[in-house]
């Protein structure tokens, strides 16, 4: 298949010149009602309620520059990361680069089908069996029934959900769920392959099946995959270069250290009040039964914190459906996306519909080295054997810990990540 | 060089920028969502498919109650129940259409926004299982028919041939409609409200209750149903099997130039819409 004497590679993906523009305050609500809420919250000077959340007031009846002037081309065989904060522009790549949108200004052209991954189990159907979500996920994407056939026992047996295979879906776990979705999409015959944050659910021993499928697809099968993700360790474990993409455009492109370095200097640690409402989440179906609407650092003007001091944290929901008990956890990590732990699910509380809940709660930092950390909010049903998660924002809340104690030397990044107690000495007899 | 490049994305650029082709190569998407419409539809009923032949025979049933012994409209002299049956079938084929395709933005709004797939295979898929259920119900007017037909009461007429171009307009035109109303409610939602009783407020636009000829004293009245699109396929059906209808060349020539002018509308404003809507909903 590769031919040594031709180093020339061959391009797959071109970008140019692509633009995306929103225009910021001015799109509909939807129903008439909802553009007379906004025009009324206008006339009061009052934040619209239907704004698109991330959007600045500064810039109200303005244009946003989602992309803004991206040149790339994407070579045959490459696994391209692609990272930047939230709002860099991303995922509109993506979604233009899946056809779901359409750029303002520039072009892609593509050489080969494109299989997107935006979203785990796009298209599912609750009611049918694995085997019948197999073909439609598989239509969806782009493959015939015979392209299905000839890979059914393979998708099967990758997602290891053999047994249940005639099963609806609705009584799969949400990693059965996961996996199944995984599998169509990994053996797609499709020449490009795209995928938005799609690992960052599933344990973790399928992400690393599903990591080394995605080098196989890439480094044996000749084909491409584009990748984006927030967790720097599967982007340096799958890409082979990546992009960094701020405000709409690329600030670098090339080795895959470099650009994670790059990346962090720009991610922002100081934001202090995260909106959820429309953000992404986690899980499958997130956020429909019980929506995280807004996150809060309590008492501070950035989330910088003393190792001495309590994180107080503030998050606003709400339920669709009445809860009995409702379990919060932390999922810590280091900025470079490495796993730091988890923090006990406590209770907090029962829960009805039609009213808004707000839950404070602190978090102590004392264990942490210095170095910029983000947790995961995950709000889940039931214990941590079998959680029902029901909202897990991607929202990456960030916050920064120093050290309060003078007499300790500056953390070094060889020591990990937690400052443990000091032993204690035990009285000899 | 030379490049082979087989997709090019671009700004949206005209009107006529459809791609039916595409279409033609997800046409094992179209059945699998046809396939899908009917597993789910059913699912957790007690009766199931059974709703298909109860649905229609309901609705004669009080049709035959309501407007032939309450309101004692004329029924051309055919018996009434096989009158109104004829009527309903051909009205619940259109409608059926028309509603389950006026939301596909709106419903279908988070698979759209994750996934590409030629949008149009959700409405053309939405026709299509309309189309089964539409045949089921002639399976069972057809039954019905025999059995009138056996005593004498009715007869085919030449116009059977038609039937088959009476259906398939039917549903173009149902789908037309419907894609042009799905497009708009994409800006606006309460378009999704009016279309129920615009629905409704058509079905008495057109001769489903009551013979064309019965308005013939009535010219204003007749002007509306005569403007009509969907009268003349259900007149056709009538004369194609009961006997009685008041069917022009004029009147069907009119109502196919109808059915082909809103459903290019209905194609190019969908296209249209298709892709930028994400950003809008």
């Amino acid at each position: 298949m590769d031919n040594m004497s031709i180093p020339q590679r061959e391009p797959v993906i071109q970008v140019k010149g692509l633009k995306k523009q929103y225009k910021l305050g001015q799109i509909g609500g939807g129903t008439l009602t909802a553009d007379l809420q906004s025009w009324w919250a206008r006339v009061r000077g009052k934040e619209d309620p239907n704004t698109i959340i991330g959007t600045d007031t500064r810039l109200f009846g303005q244009t946003f520059m989602a992309l803004n002037g991206l040149d790339l081309t994407v070579y045959k065989g490459e696994a391209l990361g692609i990272i930047g904060r939230n709002g860099a522009g991303k995922s509109t790549f993506l979604k233009i680069l899946s056809r779901i949108t359409a750029p303002t200004e520039g072009s892609i052209k593509i050489k080969g089908r494109v299989a997107s991954m935006l979203e785990v189990g796009t298209g599912f159907n609750q009611e049918m069996t694995g085997r019948e979500n197999i073909y439609m996920n598989g239509a969806i994407l782009g493959m015939t029934k015979a392209e299905v056939d000839a890979k059914l026992d393979q998708i099967i047996e990758f997602s290891e959900c053999g047994d249940f295979i005639d099963t609806p879906v609705k009584r799969y776990s949400s990693g059965m769920f996961v996996k199944l979705a995984f599998a169509v999409a990994a053996h797609l015959d499709s020449e490009i392959m795209v995928m938005d944050e799609v690992l960052a659910v599933g344990d973790m021993k399928f992400q690393q099946k599903c990591l080394g499928k995605m080098s196989d697809v890439a480094g044996q099968e000749g084909r491409t995959v584009l990748y984006v993700s927030h967790n720097m360790s599967t982007i340096r474990q799958l890409c082979t270069r990546c992009v960094v993409l701020d405000q709409g455009r690329i600030i670098f492109d090339g080795d895959v250290e470099q650009a994670i370095a790059i990346y962090m200097d720009t991610t922002d640690v100081n934001l202090v009040h995260y909106d959820l409402e429309h953000v992404n989440r986690m899980n499958v179906g997130g956020g429909k039964r019980l929506r995280l609407q807004s996150l809060d650092f309590l008492g501070k003007e950035s989330s910088v914190f003393s190792d001495t001091e309590l994180i107080k944290i503030q998050i606003k929901w709400a339920v669709s459906e009445p809860f009995s008990g409702i379990n919060l956890k932390m999922n810590l990590h280091f900025r470079d996306g490495s796993p730091v732990g988890i923090t006990h699910p406590v209770d907090i509380g029962a829960a009805q519909p039609g009213k808004t809940y707000t839950t404070t709660f602190t978090f102590d930092p004392s264990l942490l080295g210095e170095g910029q950390y983000y947790f995961y909010l995950d709000i889940f049903d039931g214990d941590l054997v079998r959680a029902v998660c029901l909202d897990k924002p991607v929202t990456e809340f960030r916050f920064e810990v120093t050290s309060g104690n003078l007499s300790m030397p500056e953390w070094s990044a060889g020591w990990g990540r937690i400052h443990f107690p000091g032993v204690k000495l035990l009285e000899e007899d | 060089m030379d490049e082979k490049w087989t997709t090019e994305i671009k700004p949206k650029t005209g009107w006529f920028d459809i791609d039916l082709q595409e279409l033609w190569q997800y046409r094992d998407l179209v059945v699998m969502f046809v396939k899908r419409n009917f597993t789910v539809l059913y699912k957790q009923t007690i009766l199931g498919p059974a709703w298909i032949l109860l649905n229609p025979l309901i609705t004669t049933v009080i049709f035959n109650i309501v407007f032939g012994g309450i309101a004692g409209i004329s029924t051309d002299g055919v018996p009434g129940f096989l009158f109104y049956m004829a009527g309903n079938t051909m009205w619940t084929f259109f409608s059926s259409c028309i509603n389950n395709t006026a939301n596909t933005f709106v419903t279908n709004a988070g698979v759209f926004g994750k996934v590409y797939f030629p949008r149009l295979t959700m409405p053309v898929s939405q026709v299509l299982t309309s189309l089964i259920n539409f045949l089921i119900q002639f399976a069972m007017y057809a039954c019905f028919w025999l059995y009138f037909a056996v005593q004498g009461e009715v007869h085919l007429t030449v116009w059977m041939w038609y039937l088959p171009i009476a259906v398939i307009q039917t549903m173009l035109l149902g789908l037309g409609v419907g894609i042009i109303v799905s497009s708009l409610t994409t800006k606006y939602r309460d378009l999704a409200i009016a279309v129920g009783f615009g629905v409704q407020l058509w079905m008495y636009a057109t001769p489903v209750v009551y013979p064309l000829s019965s308005l013939w004293n009535q010219p204003k009245l007749s002007f509306i149903v005569s403007i009509n699109p969907m009268t003349a396929p259900v007149e056709a059906f009538r004369l194609a099997t009961l006997g009685t209808g008041s069917v022009s060349l004029g009147g069907i020539l009119y109502s196919l130039i109808a059915t082909a002018v809103l459903l290019i509308i209905g194609v190019v404003l969908f296209s249209r819409i298709e892709k930028t809507f994400m950003d809008t909903v």
